[in-house]
């Protein structure tokens, strides 16, 4: 059932990088589509406003591998859950991707959505992002003026706002490798086992004197907690972090969950993490 | 299973699990459902709703950029009766003014083109006049009020007994059956023929004639398509959309119109499960032996009448559980309010009012100091007791039994020591009951028939209105037929319900499909044999088809009187059991329903692997009310409108379910049959309620149970 008027959708399908980019230059208001499995979703339920649509799908060859480049992951654009889930490489050094792909949507999202989609989408209760930014993932953006290179911790500037200019389009996200006998924590709370959208997520990575955290839910973007990830390294101990963690949070009400609720989930996640990741442990 | 004596009897199909008749289609998609069927020049019809709970339409303005001059347009002016006809007429089939609720039809477009009509709706601005709404119970006005007076009630709570008391509440459940609301109308000469999803075709029917005007019956032809669920939720509010669909024909010189939902807007509009408010007041001894109970049962019935007196009025008459009351003092409220109208939802009221029966003798159990599962065994009800409508048990019910093995499949006893707050989990039981069919005379004013006819190709042809919604209609019938006929099953047929071609059942709710019409069927299908007298179906009806009709019959001793409110309330009961083990995550406080275990007394079971099947999905869905289906409601209207943010459970939070069936066969039913399709709900909550304060130790009086609730 679908309620939009497909009619007011004009769709781009370019053949090669450099057209997109020009489509993207030169169409104003021109939405990319990769999986589509957030885009479709609003279309069909009237929700999307009317746009003139890019499908990416035809730049699979260029933009849909995961490779290896200078000891860093590169993941295409359109590379999907399922290729992220099942690739060896990944498997091996970024467990939290593998985790973070597996408990995003059904199988049949994982089969056509794509890691990029994902990012670009802007959800603070995207499943991947706290992922991505606690492995430090730098983002690749292109447009037919040239090439940068963003922190996707700096991507995002406020809910559903980012640092992507009109003209361009991500192509890839390169992640460098984790440190040696570093800890990996992922755990996702959702409304319930499966195809649930985040009430908290939570991504860790714990090295020798270095601790990175990530958080989705929990405010108007995925959000790090610096001074919490200070005081750990620090040496703080759990009870000192938990509080410290209060201080840079402020999660909301909203149709899934409560502020209460969050903060003190958060806060039990974080001493789990502690715990899970602890040197001695 | 347990099988009673009379089994031994040599039956061919009843008993048996025979392969549903429509599975095979639905598993490999050639089931047609009403958005399937193709019918060329139709057009696409959609609903310009209010978006305020309160108020009036001042003014609708159509703004420029859509040829409007191209679209049928149609409203409350334009119907012979602006009324949807059911047990009063006081819900318009559009805003007649007055704006009773949020999602209330304003008026209705249709355009060939699709997706311009989608488009178009979303652009027309209603400009209104806003009033303050009501929204919950116990403000404004009551729309219907019930009370049952048993015993010496006073007595019962001035000798110093224990007394003891409690509030509990139940929040509203979406159906989220599979296929949404949907219906394509034409008219054919001066009458209108209609296909849709729906349980009961004969109530469309005298919706969308009374609507029109219409003087005769064959002007309305209803035709049930292959239909994806129900649940209660196609009950009443497809008669809605059938008059809405036969208007936007009929001002469309009689082209075919599609009104088909999408989900968005089937979930905003559409009935929900009554949102409920119990208030218990119990006198025992300091044994726990019952001597009086004073319930106060308020529901929140939305902004029309509908079905919700006979939801309250079930909800009320098993407000009590399955126990033995010496005194009784029952009250039942519905509500008007500003919600779109509440409706029918499997198990009709009684979930609501004996999960607050079933958590308040845990509660009380836990204040006397006595087992829970004790309390309850001093008082289950036996053969002889009195209900408090004055009925007298008819058959023993064994609930001892039921309950034992429960807790023996559960392994309840072994388990319970080492569960609790120390390692988050939990066991809870729950005891219930069900009454089968219509309450009180329901059954006799339903006035259902049945017929059976023998046809010349050589099939016997069943015809009834009753539904095949997923339940297993087609295939007890034809198992029900072929054994009352002596036939194989493979010369039964069932006849696609349209009215006019097949008499009025009644309609397909109230658990009432197998065992009340069904017992007729099985009436017809003796009847015809005789008629038959030895001859083969082809030879015997070469002539002309041979038919037999079987008409209801109240059971000898069924009295019910409406205005006391005393007597028969239902001619059988079943029984039921269910034992709940939850587990708390330390960390989220999620909560999981690990397992539950369910013991039925459904009366005869005519078809196991059916049986099993509708009882597990009526478990499945009450766990999912108890714990995550959660109607967030702004003014009256809900928000969560979406299968991503209204949550039922997935496969991956399934619960292990084991069921097993006691029979206790109904002397009325067909071959012994009770009711089976509401049961299943009424024990869930309370057993999983009473297995998360067993868990936590949070004294829990109200679902859903959210983890936002057990971490505060």
């Amino acid at each position: 059932m679908i309620v939009s008027n497909a009619v007011r959708y004009p769709t781009y399908v370019p053949a090669t990088v450099a057209e997109a980019l020009e489509q993207k230059a030169g169409v104003a208001n021109l939405l990319p589509i990769a999986g589509g499995t957030e885009v479709m979703v609003m279309f069909n339920e009237g929700l999307l406003a009317p746009c003139p649509v890019q499908s990416l799908h035809r730049l699979a060859p260029e933009w849909g591998g995961i490779r290896e480049a200078e000891g860093s992951l590169v993941i295409g654009a359109l590379a999907t859950y399922t290729d992220v889930r099942h690739h060896p490489v990944v498997r091996e050094r970024y467990p939290l991707l593998v985790e973070a792909a597996r408990v995003t949507g059904a199988l049949q999202i994982q089969n056509r959505g794509t890691l990029v989609g994902n990012i670009v989408n802007g959800s603070p209760a995207a499943d991947t992002v706290p992922a991505l930014f606690a492995y430090g993932a730098q983002v690749r953006l292109l447009s037919t003026r040239g090439e940068r290179t963003v922190a996707v911790t700096d991507f995002y500037t406020g809910y559903r706002k980012t640092v992507l200019r009109a003209d361009e389009l991500i192509s890839e996200i390169v992640i460098p490798p984790p440190a040696d006998g570093a800890r990996h924590y992922y755990r996702k709370v959702g409304t319930r086992a499966a195809q649930a959208i985040s009430k908290v997520v939570v991504a860790g990575v714990r090295g020798r004197d270095s601790v990175r955290l990530a958080w989705g839910s929990v405010g108007p973007t995925t959000l790090r907690t610096p001074k919490t990830e200070a005081a750990i390294a620090s040496g703080a101990d759990a009870d000192e972090a938990v509080a410290t963690l209060a201080t840079e949070m402020s999660p909301l009400d909203d149709i899934r969950s409560t502020r209460d609720y969050r903060l003190a989930v958060s806060q039990n996640l974080l001493r789990e993490f502690l715990k899970r990741t602890s040197p001695g442990g | 299973m347990t099988i009673s004596a009379d089994s031994e009897t040599k039956l061919r199909y009843v008993g048996r699990s025979v392969t549903r008749r429509e599975g095979a289609d639905k598993l490999t998609g050639r089931s047609r459902y009403v958005d399937d069927m193709h019918v060329p020049g139709a057009l696409t019809g959609r609903t310009i709703r209010t978006s305020i709970p309160a108020g009036r339409v001042r003014n609708v303005r159509f703004p420029d950029g859509f040829p409007w001059d191209e679209f049928i347009v149609a409203g409350p002016d334009d119907l012979p009766a602006n009324e949807v006809a059911l047990i009063t007429a006081d819900q318009p089939a559009f805003v007649d003014g007055i704006v009773r609720h949020a999602q209330e039809a304003v008026l209705l477009i249709a355009h060939e083109d699709a997706g311009l009509v989608h488009e178009a709706a979303r652009a027309i601005e209603i400009e209104y006049e806003r009033d303050a709404g009501v929204f919950g119970m116990e403000q404004g006005h009551v729309l219907k009020q019930l009370a049952i007076r048993h015993g010496d009630f006073e007595g019962a709570f001035a000798n110093g007994d224990v007394i003891f008391e409690g509030e509990y509440r139940t929040g509203a459940q979406e159906h989220v059956y599979i296929e949404t609301n949907g219906f394509i109308a034409w008219w054919e000469g001066d009458g209108v023929v209609l296909h849709g999803s729906h349980q009961c075709p004969y109530y469309v029917h005298k919706a969308v004639k009374h609507a029109f005007a219409l003087d005769r019956d064959d002007q309305v032809r209803v035709t049930q398509e292959t239909t994806g669920g129900g649940f209660g939720g196609k009950e009443e509010f497809p008669s809605l959309l059938a008059i809405h669909s036969a208007l936007l024909s009929r001002k469309a010189g009689g082209r075919p119109v599609r009104l088909i939902y999408d989900r968005a807007e089937d979930m905003a509009c559409s009935t929900k499960r009554h949102p409920s408010l119990t208030r218990i007041r119990t006198a025992c001894t300091p044994e726990g032996v019952f001597k009086g109970v004073e319930i106060d049962f308020h529901i929140d019935g939305g902004a029309y009448v509908t079905l919700s007196p006979v939801v309250l009025s079930r909800g009320l008459l098993h407000s009590g559980g399955p126990y033995l009351w010496p005194a009784a003092r029952m009250d039942g409220y519905c509500w008007f309010t500003n919600s779109p109208p509440y409706g029918a939802f499997r198990g009709f009221g009684a979930p609501q009012s004996e999960f607050a029966i079933e958590r308040h003798l845990d509660r009380l159990a836990a204040k006397l100091g006595i087992c829970p599962i004790e309390l309850r065994k001093r008082n289950f009800l036996r053969k002889g007791d009195m209900l408090p409508t004055s009925q007298i048990v008819g058959e023993e019910p064994e609930l001892e039994r039921i309950v034992e093995r429960a807790l023996e499949l559960s392994d309840y006893r072994a388990k319970q020591s080492g569960y609790g707050e120390g390692n988050g989990r939990g066991l809870g039981l729950s005891v219930f009951y069900h009454g089968t069919g219509f309450t009180g005379s329901g059954e006799v004013y339903l006035d259902s028939v049945v017929a059976l006819e023998a046809q010349a190709d050589g099939f016997v042809e069943i015809q009834v209105s009753s539904t095949e919604i997923g339940q297993g209609t087609e295939t007890v019938f034809a198992q029900i037929a072929a054994e009352g006929l002596g036939i194989d099953i493979e010369s039964i047929r069932f006849r696609k319900p349209e009215t006019g071609a097949v008499p009025d059942s009644g309609p397909t709710v109230a658990s009432r499909t197998c065992s009340i019409v069904g017992g007729l069927v099985e009436r017809a299908a003796r009847q015809l044999r005789e008629q038959l007298a030895g001859r083969d179906i082809a030879t015997a009806s070469a002539t002309g088809p041979v038919r037999a009709e079987a008409r209801y019959q109240a059971p000898p001793g069924l009295v019910w009187n409406d205005d006391t409110y005393q007597g028969c309330a239902y001619g059988a009961y079943s029984w039921g059991c269910n034992v709940a083990e939850v587990s708390i995550d330390p960390v989220t406080a999620e909560l999981r329903v690990e397992s539950m275990w369910g013991i039925y007394d459904i009366g005869r079971v005519i078809n196991p692997v059916l049986a099993i099947g509708q009882v597990e999905g009526g478990m499945a869905q009450g766990i999912g009310w108890a714990t995550c289906e959660d109607v967030v409601l702004k003014e009256g209207a809900m928000q969560n409108t979406r299968v991503t943010n209204y949550i039922i459970p997935t496969s991956a939070d399934a619960a292990e379910l084991f069921v097993e069936f006691v029979e206790h066969h109904n002397p009325c039913g067909a071959f012994g049959a009770k009711g089976v399709g509401e049961i299943p709900l009424d024990g869930p909550p309370a057993a999983v309620a009473n297995a998360v304060t067993f868990a936590t130790g949070k004294d829990i009086a109200a679902i859903p149970i959210r983890p936002e609730d057990l971490l505060a």
